[in-house]
């Protein structure tokens, strides 16, 4: 197994197939690696002369100066890359991006060529992504090595993809909520280097507190699972799956065999090793966020906490479906909470403030929620309104003057309170808190969400997402207290 | 299966319905009343062709059964034999059983079980071998959670038996060379705690 520090920490570049025009892989690649700030130096390789982008292009690898390039990201067509991997491998390059394809998946004479390319990377000690994938991206190195946009916040979410496609959801999606990224890496045809090998990195790489996998295809499940069952005791590993498998089911005798569905299957190997299975993408990527971003609840109780109205209602509902229990109020939780609100509050869970909350109640409550000890998880909704509200008034006609200007500072300055809180409490008493409210994608730039991503902290964008995230974390926990490991 | 600790539903066979007699005359674990069928190496699915006997109150009735159960073999089951065990009173029926996946090798299962088995389909997999924990959490899995409580009359369900017969049979799937897929289906609850009434064991004609 060889070591991928030189593929996510590369001290030097070298591109081959570089070329003025910007529709070009070689261009596309380039740009994006100038353009995240890559630090290291860059060697564009080309048979044109001339200069891309600023930089003088070099006419062969052979011109790069020894050791000072670890990486080669090819974008240069099959026929010649075995010739141009050796004189990379002779500068000192030990890992290289094949975003090229015209291998296995175009047909006979691609596969032979791929076969020659993989056992020529064992020959010379290189690591081999790909071929046939868009790109490799690294936030600690500043690196956006990839044929296709985009690159993404800093963060501790390691992603690695069966399809390159899925690499640029979930980049778009750290993009949008603020929740940012270690590592992502297209697998494409995953000819040397597959899932579990990017995995045992992520594992232990210390820029990675979860890693996020798409999964289209699994040609050895058992081997599979024997090494992702040491893997996921140690980091949370979230998995999103597509497509059924090529080997599908056998004609079945059996009862048991016609009820192993592929699906079935696969999900039960996933519960087996502590994977984190989520249904589509959105809510790969949001699980993953939480992970990365939350502590670990202890257990399976909630506590929903909301300022007005139906929506904890809605997620008390939403639990109906998953593993975690809404539970009564505490009979002391309760009191304590009586002498913060006016007496038509809810008094049960969901603890509905019934708008009678005044400027330190909401942190206060949830201090006293997140901190009692028959709560495991907490989720708070309704942030935001009052900077919709400050929102209308601030667009309205009669901004500043009757005293707009003034509610319209306090509205704004008490939802930012509200997520800082949140962040600081879930951080102090260890016990998780979602916040959610749709304005995170209707209005993006409501201080309520808004000061969320500016934490690096996931606004969920309902109450069902959020606790969707939460019984991740919770079964997550559950697997891991279930084995003797520390939750 | 019983030499694993499957929980196996006290049984005697006979080949005519003097044997099954005589047999079932020596054996104090089957006790009227019983229920019948005909078995064979080849006979999968015994319900659908009629060749099973359920509540057969004595011997008389026992004898009657067993002519007209050995009356349908047809040449393709090969060699048959009936097999009688003592009634099984539950009203809970629960499915377990093993089957080696292309993908995966050899998995274990349990789920709601009875002739709907396949149409419920509220099944759990694992990789064989599984330890008590990931028993429990096969269980855990299932969305009929209400199959464990306290069901008409009958007791809540002793999670910790049904673990043990997982167990037991993922073990039976680690050791059994050659075995493609083994159903347990009825697994019954009995006083809460599961009895198998039936197996269907395919064997790898290879191995």
């Amino acid at each position: 197994m060889p070591d991928l520090s030189s593929l996510f920490d590369p001290k030097g570049i070298i591109i081959t197939g570089v070329s003025n025009h910007p529709g070009k892989f070689g261009f596309v690649t380039l740009h994006n690696l100038l353009s995240s700030g890559y630090e290291g130096r860059v060697f564009p390789v080309s048979r044109e002369p001339g200069a891309v982008l600023g930089l003088d292009v070099l006419g062969s690898i052979d011109d790069v100066p020894d050791g000072a390039a670890d990486m080669v990201f090819i974008c240069t067509p099959p026929a010649i890359n075995e010739e141009l991997l050796r004189r990379a491998a002779a500068k000192g390059v030990t890992a290289a991006f094949c975003a090229a394809g015209g291998y296995r998946e175009a047909g006979p004479e691609g596969a032979e060529a791929e076969t020659r390319l993989i056992d020529l990377c064992r020959e010379l000690g290189i690591a081999l992504a790909g071929p046939n994938g868009q790109g490799v991206v690294s936030t600690p190195a500043k690196m956006c090595a990839q044929i296709v946009a985009p690159y993404a916040p800093a963060g501790k979410i390691a992603i690695a993809s069966q399809s390159g496609n899925f690499v640029s959801s979930f980049l778009n999606l750290a993009n949008h909520t603020g929740v940012g990224v270690s590592r992502a890496v297209a697998a494409g045809n995953a000819s040397v280097l597959g899932i579990a090998d990017y995995l045992d990195y992520f594992t232990d790489d210390p820029e990675t507190a979860v890693s996020l996998v798409y999964i289209e295809s699994v040609e050895d499940g058992r081997e599979m699972f024997d090494r992702m069952l040491p893997l996921s005791g140690r980091k949370p590993i979230v998995v999103v799956k597509g497509g059924a498998s090529a080997a599908g089911a056998r004609a079945a005798a059996s009862h048991t065999g016609a009820l192993a569905s592929d699906d079935a299957v696969f999900d039960g190997m996933c519960r087996q090793a502590g994977l984190i299975r989520a249904k589509d993408v959105e809510e790969a990527f949001e699980a993953a966020a939480t992970f990365a971003s939350q502590p670990l609840p202890s257990g399976d109780r909630v506590v929903v906490v909301t300022t007005v109205g139906g929506w904890g209602v809605a997620a008390v509902d939403a639990m109906a479906d998953t593993r975690l229990d809404p539970i009564p109020l505490p009979v002391d939780l309760l009191a304590a909470i009586d002498a913060k609100l006016p007496p038509r509050w809810s008094k049960n869970n969901p603890i509905d403030m019934a708008g009678g909350e005044t400027r330190d109640t909401v942190p206060e409550i949830l201090q006293l929620v997140a901190e009692h000890p028959d709560v495991d998880g907490v989720v708070l909704l309704g942030t935001g309104i009052q900077s919709n509200t400050a929102a209308m008034m601030r667009q309205g006609p009669f901004f500043p003057e009757h005293g707009l200007e003034r509610i319209v500072g306090f509205h704004e300055r008490q939802d930012t309170r509200y997520a800082e809180a949140a962040t600081e409490i879930s951080a102090s008493t260890g016990t998780p808190i979602m916040v959610a409210t749709e304005l995170a994608t209707t209005d993006p730039s409501n201080p309520a969400p808004a000061s969320r991503r500016a934490a690096g902290q996931l606004c969920h964008a309902s109450a069902g997402r959020a606790i969707r995230s939460l019984h991740h974390l919770a079964g997550y926990a559950a697997w891991r207290s279930a084995r003797g490991l520390e939750v | 299966m019983a030499g694993y600790g499957v929980p196996v539903s006290p049984f005697v066979t006979g080949a005519s319905s003097d044997e099954v007699l005589t047999a079932v005359e020596a054996d104090e674990g089957v006790t009227y009343p019983v229920v019948a069928k005909l078995c064979g190496r080849a006979i999968a699915h015994k319900t659908e062709r009629g060749l099973v006997r359920l509540g057969v109150a004595d011997a008389d009735a026992l004898r009657a059964a067993c002519d007209e159960l050995l009356g349908r073999a047809v040449p393709e089951d090969g060699s048959v034999e009936v097999l009688v065990s003592s009634m099984v009173d539950g009203n809970r029926e629960l499915i377990a059983g093993l089957n080696d996946d292309p993908q995966f090798g050899m998995t274990v299962m349990v789920g709601v079980g009875g002739i709907l088995a396949e149409a419920i389909r509220d099944v759990s997999f694992r990789l064989v071998p599984i330890g008590e924990v990931d028993a429990a959490e096969m269980l855990d899995d299932l969305t009929t959670q209400r199959l464990f409580d306290e069901f008409r009359g009958e007791p809540e369900a002793d999670r910790s038996a049904i673990v043990d017969a997982l167990v037991a049979l993922s073990r039976l799937g680690a050791e059994e060379a050659g075995l493609r897929s083994a159903d347990l289906n009825p697994l019954i609850l009995v006083d809460g705690k599961p009895v198998a009434v039936d197996a269907l064991v395919e064997i790898d004609s290879d191995a």
